[in-house]
């Protein structure tokens, strides 16, 4: 970044160099705001109602555009277009902020976040510190929202986050703890550049702790989230949308798009964190930029939009967790695992300085036969269903299947 | 609670969440159910003719075989059946002028379709049936008074009632399936 502008000013700058600095810097991040986190929180919105579909025997949004992609655009209008209303008895200066702090909590973590090889906005020192500094900013606007709102719904709702979001930092902060500690960097950059482009150079194969410490990170990520089983701030069936029941029109848009749009950030960290970033095989990383960056970015997503897969997947498979469940889980089973991580993976660098190479081969041919043994569970359960062929599809925009009607 | 419950329970956890998730993963793969009535149905398609025989649509009366009974007016529980019959000795039995059935009451129970004898009270697939004022939605089946039916021995002959009645019999002993309980289909 510093080297872009640097080469473009020239020289002998007619402007002060922080200006042009600020002036790219700006450029950039509305560039990845605008063309990148909002796009991908629309969209993520239509796959994942085109998936809870697919899992329900329905077909799911087809009218706006193409296949119902543009739904979100028509959803983004409609509720800009609506009336934003303030009830009497809120407190009005903080209801109509929360939105926006909850936006820049999510938002503000996109500085840190990588895209792919040497795409990043700023690559921090404290990269990952910083982005989990940053997200839990979301818990106060929550609250923010769940208090002015004053309604006893909200407040609930508002309440069981902080208490959630609160308790869930400890296991995510502790699983990043090994990988800090694997990589010895907070720099995302550099956790990616310590990673193999191999599956079984990624950390989340480097020893039997980091394996654990990946499903533990991404669970608590999921409750940080405020995604289904850990849904409870919001629990439609109960608190009536929780937090954002008296929202309406643009900012309750806004809770929504930081909600999808967090998705993809959980799904970045954790490729970055644990499944090698965008790294390539040796000789196409050396290739041409032009080449290089592309498909640095491709693998970089693909790996991060697969795990936003897997948590709308997981949404629609479970059902919302009580509130003393969500806390057992996390004090007595994610806290104690992440504690036996953190020291495992101490341990595991002083015995074995450089890793153990067969320790991950064998951890990846683990997660490989556990994803065949997965594979065969599903023809299990669609033999046993009693389908014919033709009632079958694996094309993701397949058509109905009554009888006479194609 | 011991260190082997505690790791049972994780295994159970990881488990049970896979198998969850097998099972919603197989669902992925099935083709979705969803008929797109009315716009989106393929050419030539209505959807009136994929529903199951016995659909609770519409009332209809085919009057080639009613036999002017009342057993259908007697069960309606809201009345919506009104017939008006007379036995007239020159047309030799019952002559129906009245058959309406008022569709705005109707409740679509079914309890008219039961006592029948012929069948000839009977729901048809059909369930579109809005309209603009409720005058208009009671049907009036009998335009000019019409001579009840009477079952004949050694069955139907009349080659144009001949298929209504076997309609209407195949309607009445589906009840008599179904009052054994769920057929096995």
């Amino acid at each position: 970044m510093q080297q872009l502008v640097d080469s473009l000013l020239g020289p002998q700058a007619s402007v002060p160099v922080w200006v042009a600095y600020f002036g790219a810097m700006l450029a950039f991040g509305g560039l990845v705001v605008f063309g990148f986190v909002l796009p991908i929180a629309g969209i993520t919105t239509w796959v994942e109602r085109r998936v809870m579909g697919r899992i329900q025997s329905r077909i799911g949004p087809n009218r706006v555009g193409p296949a119902g992609f543009l739904q979100w655009l028509a959803d983004g209008i409609k509720n800009m277009l609506k009336e934003d209303i303030v009830p009497i008895a809120a407190d009005a200066p903080l209801f109509k902020l929360a939105p926006y702090v909850v936006m820049t909590g999510f938002i503000a973590a996109f500085v840190a976040i990588p895209f792919g090889g040497p795409l990043i906005i700023a690559d921090l020192n404290v990269g990952i510190l910083y982005v989990t500094a940053v997200t839990s900013l979301v818990v106060v606007g929550i609250l923010m929202a769940g208090w002015s709102s004053n309604n006893k719904w909200s407040l609930l709702g508002g309440i069981r986050s902080a208490a959630q979001i609160v308790s869930y930092e400890i296991p995510a902060g502790l699983s990043i703890f090994p990988i800090v500690m694997l990589a010895g960097a907070l720099s995302m950059q550099q956790i990616i550049k310590a990673q193999g482009a191999a599956p079984w150079h990624w950390f989340v194969f480097e020893n039997p702790f980091t394996f654990l410490a990946f499903f533990i990170f991404f669970v608590a990520a999921l409750a940080e989230g405020n995604r289904t089983p850990f849904d409870l701030p919001e629990a439609e069936s109960e608190l009536v949308m929780g937090f954002a029941t008296e929202y309406s029109g643009m900012r309750n848009l806004l809770f929504f798009m930081a909600e999808w749009g967090n998705l993809y950030v959980i799904g970045a960290i954790v490729t970055t964190l644990f499944l090698g970033g965008g790294r390539l095989p040796g000789g196409l990383e050396n290739a041409p930029a032009i080449v290089s960056i592309p498909l640095q970015f491709a693998v970089f997503f693909l790996k991060s939009y697969f795990w936003v897969l897997v948590a709308i997947w997981l949404r629609w498979t479970l059902p919302r967790i009580r509130v003393d469940q969500m806390m057992i889980m996390c004090w007595k089973y994610l806290v104690p695992l992440a504690f036996v991580n953190l020291l495992g993976t101490a341990a595991w660098m002083v015995v074995f300085p450089s890793g153990l190479e067969a320790m991950r081969i064998a951890l990846f041919a683990l997660a490989v036969v556990l994803g065949i043994a997965f594979l065969i569970r599903v023809r299990y359960h669609l033999r046993r269903a009693g389908l014919r062929r033709d009632e079958l599809s694996f094309n993701p925009l397949a058509g109905a299947r009554v009888p006479g009607l194609g | 609670m011991g260190l082997g419950a505690y790791l049972r329970n994780i295994k159970d956890a990881a488990v049970t969440i896979a198998e969850g998730l097998a099972v919603t993963a197989s669902h992925l793969v099935r083709k979705p159910y969803t008929v797109q009535y009315p716009d989106r149905l393929p050419d030539g398609v209505r959807v009136q003719d994929t529903l199951p025989f016995r659909y609770r649509g519409i009332l209809e009366v085919d009057l080639e075989i009613c036999t002017a009974c009342l057993a259908c007016e007697r069960a309606c529980p809201i009345d919506c059946i009104v017939i008006d019959a007379e036995k007239d000795k020159a047309a030799g039995g019952l002559v129906m002028t009245r058959f309406d059935i008022d569709m705005a009451k109707c409740m679509y129970c079914g309890l008219c379709s039961e006592p029948c004898p012929t069948g000839a009270i009977h729901h048809t697939p059909e369930f579109e049936g809005a309209d603009y004022s409720l005058e208009s939605l009671v049907r009036k089946f009998v335009k000019a008074p019409v001579l009840a039916y009477k079952p004949k021995k050694g069955g139907e002959t009349d080659p144009e009632i001949a298929p209504v009645l076997e309609r209407g019999m195949r309607y009445v002993e589906e009840f008599a399936v179904n009052a054994e309980g769920p057929s096995e289909e």
